[in-house]
């Protein structure tokens, strides 16, 4: 196991993959005939910031929503520290696409935090001072303290992604698995969350990410996992993040020029 | 009016009505907000065949027999839809379409293919239900209230859309925090471990208790009309659910008072002789109450579109 794990580029320590904070094995999803995810496994390590990126279409979103049971893959398992993810749930915040939800819902941005105390409050626990005092300095984080009180709608598209990340922060969970959090937002709210990912390392919790931005990938993560419907390469940026892999997982999509250009942006 | 004239005449029928709409009208907040607020209109049109069907097998008009028929057929219509939506690979709008027009023509045709004659049950009262009618008979005034047995003269539409009513109330209540979650971010939700796909099915029957309810005493119109109309200018009226909620019942109880009394009265006022159907006026007021917030509510532009920036 250890010398598979190092071959995998994974720093292994005393974090084989029966205590990873996601260990996935054999996942196949499909939503029609063809497999949109085939026959992955994914090692994550602990307290590291893991990149996942592929082209349109390459399952990156599937595979973060398989890992979460959100779609129910056909065949493979999810271990979320060593256990089944139904006994985990509160080690795990998620953070999904902000294009998935209907902002125009009657809430507030205060409410939003709060539903990430879900799993505290239960069906009928009041809200209490504690709780409304966690979701503000939630939102101080992301720096949207003052925006408590406003509906969700009238967020531009970068506070909307700094509410669920929020959302994810009061969940005060050990895995944040994040699904595409820097798709169309300003600079300022990056640069906040990548601080926010940041400090979150820094406290020793593990962040996955669903990326998109190639440019940003050895700047902002310590591992990369590509995915193109199959598992294409794993392991430390430095590693994994080479020309060869990402011509094998783009394609024809990523010109030969850009790859060696991100290639030596690495060395 | 006095007391003697108001307790017997209309007291009872205000009241079912009430009951009616906020019953119908708490559940169609979320379904509003799920884009499911036509599975009320479904499922209204769908309990016709599941009436008619048990009075065919029972041969008499009862409550227990035609609830099961109704609650029957929501449910294979509910099974229906999902079969046409996923089979079909279609939206779930368009296969509840198809499942509720197939079934209440269906309804209709069984209706006057069998020999109903007899009894009460026609298309004319499955639409417009029967309101006017729901007097009590066996009170003499306000203190009837107090009166056990003037109480068990009471018309059973009451008691039943009352415990339909409670029973709306307390899945509202409880399950408060994983609808409103659910509804808002579903995959969030499932990751907390809230099981969607079964509240949603338990959104979905409880829709079909209220509308089942309120159908046996007031006819599907105001049943399509109160599953929309109320949570939809609420909507309008505000940008929180737990106020929007707390405007769907009050338009709810608007709409039902002010229908009863402009059926009764209004078309004397106007020198006309007759007055109209209740269900009708109930469902008319609720639709302009739903005009007059989309003129004037204020929080009627969309702000959802999500701006970049």
């Amino acid at each position: 196991m250890l010398e598979l794990a190092s071959k995998q580029g994974i720093s292994t320590g005393n974090d084989g993959p029966e205590n990873s904070p996601l260990t996935i094995r054999g996942l196949t999803v499909s939503y029609g005939q063809k497999p949109a995810v085939f026959s992955v496994d994914m090692t994550v390590q602990t307290g590291a910031m893991t990149a996942i990126i592929g082209p349109n279409g390459a399952g990156k979103s599937t595979l973060l929503k398989a890992a979460l049971g959100i779609v129910k893959p056909l065949s493979g398992q999810v271990q979320v520290f060593g256990k089944p993810l139904a006994a985990q749930r509160h080690r795990v915040a998620y953070v999904p696409q902000r294009a998935s939800i209907d902002w125009d819902f009657p809430t507030r941005v205060i409410d939003v935090v709060l539903m990430g105390l879900y799993r505290e409050l239960g069906l009928l626990r009041r809200v209490q001072a504690r709780h409304r005092q966690l979701a503000g300095d939630c939102l101080d984080r992301v720096g949207m303290r003052e925006f408590g009180d406003r509906q969700i709608g009238q967020l531009s598209g970068g506070q909307q992604q700094r509410v669920f990340l929020a959302r994810a922060l009061a969940q005060e969970a050990d895995l944040y698995l994040l699904d595409e959090p820097f798709a169309g937002v300003d600079a300022a709210t990056e640069k906040a969350i990548i601080e926010v990912l940041k400090s979150l390392r820094e406290a020793g919790k593990t962040v996955v990410v669903v990326h998109h931005d190639l440019a940003t990938i050895a700047e902002y993560f310590d591992n990369v996992f590509l995915i193109n419907t199959r598992k294409v390469a794993e392991g430390t940026v430095a590693e994994a993040f080479s020309a060869d892999n990402l011509q094998a997982t783009y394609g024809g999509r990523l010109a030969t020029s850009q790859v060696d250009q991100l290639a030596r942006n690495i060395s | 009016m006095s007391g003697e004239e108001f307790v017997p005449l209309s007291l009872t029928p205000l009241l079912i009505g009430i009951f009616a709409a906020i019953a119908c009208a708490l559940p169609g907040n979320f379904l509003l907000l799920r884009r499911q607020a036509l599975i009320g209109d479904a499922i209204s049109h769908v309990v016709l065949p599941g009436i008619v069907v048990a009075f065919l097998a029972t041969g008499m008009i009862a409550a227990w027999p035609m609830m099961l028929g109704a609650a029957g057929a929501a449910v294979v219509a509910v099974i229906l839809i999902e079969a046409i939506r996923r089979l079909g690979k279609i939206e779930p709008g368009a296969a509840m379409g198809v499942v509720f027009t197939a079934m209440f023509a269906g309804g209709v045709l069984l209706l006057e293919q069998s020999d109903t004659s007899s009894v009460h049950l026609d298309v004319e009262h499955a639409l417009f239900g029967n309101l006017e009618s729901l007097i009590w008979l066996d009170a003499i005034g306000w203190s009837s209230l107090w009166d056990i047995k003037a109480l068990r003269g009471l018309p059973v539409e009451l008691p039943r859309i009352a415990i339909a009513l409670v029973g709306v109330s307390l899945f509202t209540i409880v399950f408060w925090r994983p609808l409103k979650l659910s509804t808002f971010d579903e995959g969030f939700a499932q990751t907390l471990g809230i099981r969607t796909n079964l509240l949603g099915l338990a959104l979905v029957i409880t829709a079909a208790i209220a509308a089942v309810a309120a159908f046996d005493a007031v006819g599907s119109i105001i049943v399509i009309a109160m599953f929309i109309c109320p949570p939809a200018a609420a909507r309008l009226m505000t940008n929180r659910l737990e106020h929007q909620i707390g405007w769907s019942v009050v338009f709810a109880i608007i709409s039902a008072v002010l229908g009863y009394v402009l059926a009764g009265y209004g078309p004397l006022w106007l020198g006309a002789q007759n007055a109209v159907s209740a269900a009708g006026m109930i469902a008319t007021v609720s639709g302009l109450i739903l005009t007059l917030t989309a003129f004037f509510g204020p929080c009627r532009t969309r702000i959802g579109a999500p701006v970049e920036g």
